[in-house]
């Protein structure tokens, strides 16, 4: 039940206001949930506020293996 | 108090004007019976008749557009731009060469007269670069709070070609499925400056004529079977107007379909889907399959259609309806557009 | 190519995944996506498709839009049709029939009905029009009521006296133990919500498996996330396993976001609260506490609902218990349709039946 995006932290004041990114498009943004966000952080993006940062770190964990499994899939085939 | 709901609703809602499902019906129900005749029927972008009684000799194709979009001003375009393409291309779009446009205002009183003078300036270009003159219009002033600032009409009148038949029920099983280029942009150009839903999106609306392109492509092969130019509604509506108007089934494959990362980006945000986002520079062309490749290269020599790419093809089956396989290889139904698309959150 | 986002509908990952998928399917098996995006999800991508027919996916509850009982439409209706106000709500709510009508139809009839994306807007719209009452009709999920709860919060900061909210608020874990209970479908693992679980973390599933043995699986919202979902879910059957798993880990910690659960409870407390389909369910809505009760609507304004009416023959809490598919529906495609709901499970666009209806059935 919820659209929330990956976008780009670009810009955060210190009324916990700032500007988010993705695919180019730059939309005000929230931090009041998420005050600990960065500039350059990606952040979930729902209904105009950052809920959580994306972990980078797990988001590539989670590419390896998923491509370990199309590999799989294409030995196979 | 009666339960109403939408179908059974005694008034007009927006959703009867957002070019989906409800529009259809609209005039399928309110302006084709009492009007009816066989031109009418053709329900094709333009109406095309000959000026003889008996048919023979020069064809001509005559179609109309209001413009009511807000803002007036767009980036890559504005509300006169507009009027002139999409009236143009709505004669392009059975084939004519788009000669002489008509341009009626109404004017909102206190309408400041620069914006009226870039939005005519404006015309002057498109209609320029189109081809087109403009020789016949009309100006009305409506009190402040009756017009939104500004409403415009165009009509058009074109020439068809001896020998040119393209219409929504000419698809055969077996063509290639070509789209022009991009989808989404001209949508989401402007949504982004919509009060509301601001945000700074790098797309610029697609407003085009495409009477250039659709020339080239005419020049390349006479197996081109039908036109359509996706506005409201978007790629999705005119694939299923056609599918069912040439009782065939389509089939398009959603890695083929351009997308922009900035309109991508501004549909995940909103919840949209960019197969129902209004375009007004691109055209969907459904072309004999022997002639695929040679369209699609003419296509690709102009100005508009640099990005045009071959995205699916007809098939026979389901008939009137439109498949997808989609970026992981499932296969979905994309259906028309039902009333508007609203910004969601879940 | 848009970051974290496009990688996530690679092929090759889709045909290793659905291959992984149909390996370890050997039996009948039913797993229930509890969200409504999940819906959307599988049917937009045409995931149905590609998974093994012993594999069953049901869907859950889990549309707020959809759960909401007509009862609360009308009420906000009812404001939203007094004189001089302004009603913010998300896209989702404008379509969805009450008992009479829907607020898409009281705006062509002339109330001040207005689309926001965010609750910010609202805020934004209050302070700009401090002569005009701005009411919130405020839907959804955990995801969504932190949002909320920062808008109601930032209202205060800025000392609005025009600027309400009326909470239909809804929590998914007593709605998922209410399905267990009621025992009336078999559900052999719980596809869970990704975005929820941004903000509530893993605990709250923990009773799923320990009191019902219900293996659970956090899962993001792209096509690779929910294949992969699938997936875990269908390895933990195999292994005799049923925990709380978390597949969408770049996006969910365990612990949640603890400050935004914190500014729920600053001004947020449980109440009892009914859902369409599954009735009245305790603990499992929110109201204002009684602090920030100056800017609850039905506090505020006295509104006369005409009675409530459920439509005849409509199934939609059949369907959001898992119970019945939208086919089984008389209504289904003939008298209700998008353009011509009955319930809301068609109209929602994460609901149920309209996903059936746009992207067709397998």
């Amino acid at each position: 039940m919820c659209l929330a995006i990956p976008a780009r932290v670009v810009q955060i004041n210190e009324q916990s206001l700032g500007l988010v990114e993705l695919g180019g498009v730059v939309r005000e943004a929230s931090f009041m949930l998420l005050p600990d966000a960065l500039v350059g952080d990606y952040v979930l993006l729902h209904a105009g506020y950052a809920l959580q940062k994306v972990d980078e770190a797990e988001a590539e964990e989670t590419l390896r293996l998923l491509a370990e499994m199309a590999e799989a899939g294409r030995a196979e085939a | 108090m009666a339960r109403r709901n939408v179908a059974g609703t005694s008034k007009i809602l927006l959703a009867h004007g957002s070019g989906g499902r409800l529009s259809h019906e609209l005039v399928a129900k309110e302006f084709v019976p009492p009007w009816a005749n066989p031109i009418l029927d053709q329900l094709n972008d333009s109406a095309v008749f000959a000026l003889s009684r008996d048919g023979s000799g020069p064809r001509l194709a005559f179609t109309t557009d209001s413009y009511v979009v807000k803002p007036l001003f767009f980036k890559g375009g504005d509300i006169g731009r507009l009027a002139v393409c999409g009236t143009v291309n709505d004669l392009a779009m059975v084939g004519a060469r788009p000669l002489y446009l008509s341009a009626s205002f109404v004017i909102e009183e206190g309408l400041s007269l620069a914006t009226m003078r870039t939005v005519v300036q404006s015309m002057r270009q498109a209609a320029a670069e189109a081809g087109v003159q403009i020789v016949t219009g009309d100006t009305k002033v409506v009190e402040g709070g009756a017009a939104d600032e500004l409403f415009v009409n165009t009509a058009g009148l074109g020439l068809v070609p001896p020998g040119v038949e393209i219409g929504g029920d000419r698809a055969r099983v077996g063509d290639a499925i070509i789209l022009s280029g991009s989808i989404g942009d001209h949508g989401i150009a402007v949504l982004s400056q919509r009060e509301g839903l601001e945000f700074e999106a790098p797309v610029a609306s697609d407003v085009a004529p495409l009477s250039g392109l659709v020339a080239a492509m005419l020049a390349a092969s006479t197996n081109v079977h039908v036109l359509r130019d996706p506005t409201r509604g978007g790629l999705a509506t005119s694939l299923n107007e056609i599918a069912q108007q040439s009782r065939v089934g389509i089939q398009i494959d959603e890695p083929k379909i351009p997308v922009r990362d900035g309109v991508w980006g501004a549909c995940e945000m909103l919840g949209f889907d960019p197969l129902y986002v209004a375009n007004e520079g691109k055209l969907v062309a459904i072309v004999g399959p022997e002639d695929g490749e040679k369209v699609l290269t003419a296509m690709r020599g102009t100005r508009y259609g640099e990005e045009a790419a071959i995205i699916g093809e007809v098939v026979a089956e389901p008939e009137g309806k439109v498949l997808m396989k989609t970026t992981i290889g499932g296969t979905r139904i994309v259906h028309m557009l039902v009333g508007e698309m609203l910004p969601r959150i879940c | 190519m848009v970051r974290y986002v496009q990688e996530f509908h690679d092929a090759a990952a889709a045909r290793g995944l659905t291959a992984a998928i149909e390996r370890i399917t050997s039996r009948s098996v039913n797993l229930m996506e509890v969200c409504g995006t999940h819906t959307v999800a599988i049917f937009r991508h045409g995931i149905r498709q590609l998974l093994p027919p012993p594999l069953s996916m049901l869907s859950g509850p889990g549309c707020p839009v959809c759960v909401t009982t007509n009862a609360d439409i009308d009420k906000a209706i009812a404001l939203a049709e007094q004189p001089g106000v302004t009603l913010a709500t998300f896209g989702d709510m404008m379509k969805v029939p009450g008992s009479y009508q829907s607020l898409q139809q009281v705006k062509a009839d002339g109330s001040d009905v207005r689309v926001v994306y965010s609750p910010r807007d609202a805020v934004c719209m209050a302070r700009d029009n401090p002569q005009r009452p701005v009411i919130f009709f405020a839907v959804g999920f955990e995801t969504t009521v932190p949002t909320i709860a920062a808008s109601l919060l930032e209202a205060e900061a800025l000392g609005l006296k025009n600027f309400y909210l009326i909470s239909v608020h809804k929590l998914i874990p007593p709605a998922m133990r209410a399905l267990l209970e009621a025992g009336e479908v078999s559900i052999d693992g719980f596809i869970c919500p990704g975005h929820v679980s941004v903000v509530i973390g893993s605990q709250p599933y923990k009773f799923i498996p320990q009191q019902y043995g219900v293996p659970c699986v956090i899962t993001g919202f792209e096509p690779l996330d929910v294949l992969q979902g699938i997936e875990m879910l269908l390895r933990q059957i195999a292994d005799g396993r049923a925990e709380v798993e978390i597949q969408y880990r770049r996006g969910v910690r365990p612990e949640g976001n603890p400050l935004a659960r914190e500014l729920v409870s600053r001004v947020f407390e449980e109440t009892d609260a009914g859902w369409r389909g599954l009735g009245r369910i305790p603990s499992s809505g929110l109201k204002l506490r009684p602090e920030y009760k100056r800017f609850d609507a039905e506090e505020t304004f006295a509104i006369n609902p005409p009675p409530t009416k459920e439509h005849e023959g409509c199934l939609c809490g059949d369907i959001l218990r898992g119970v019945k598919t939208p086919p089984d529906c008389p209504l289904f495609a003939g008298a209700c349709t998008p353009e011509s709901p009955v319930g809301p499970c068609m109209v929602s666009s994460e609901g149920t039946c309209a996903g059936w209806y746009q992207y067709g059935s397998r």
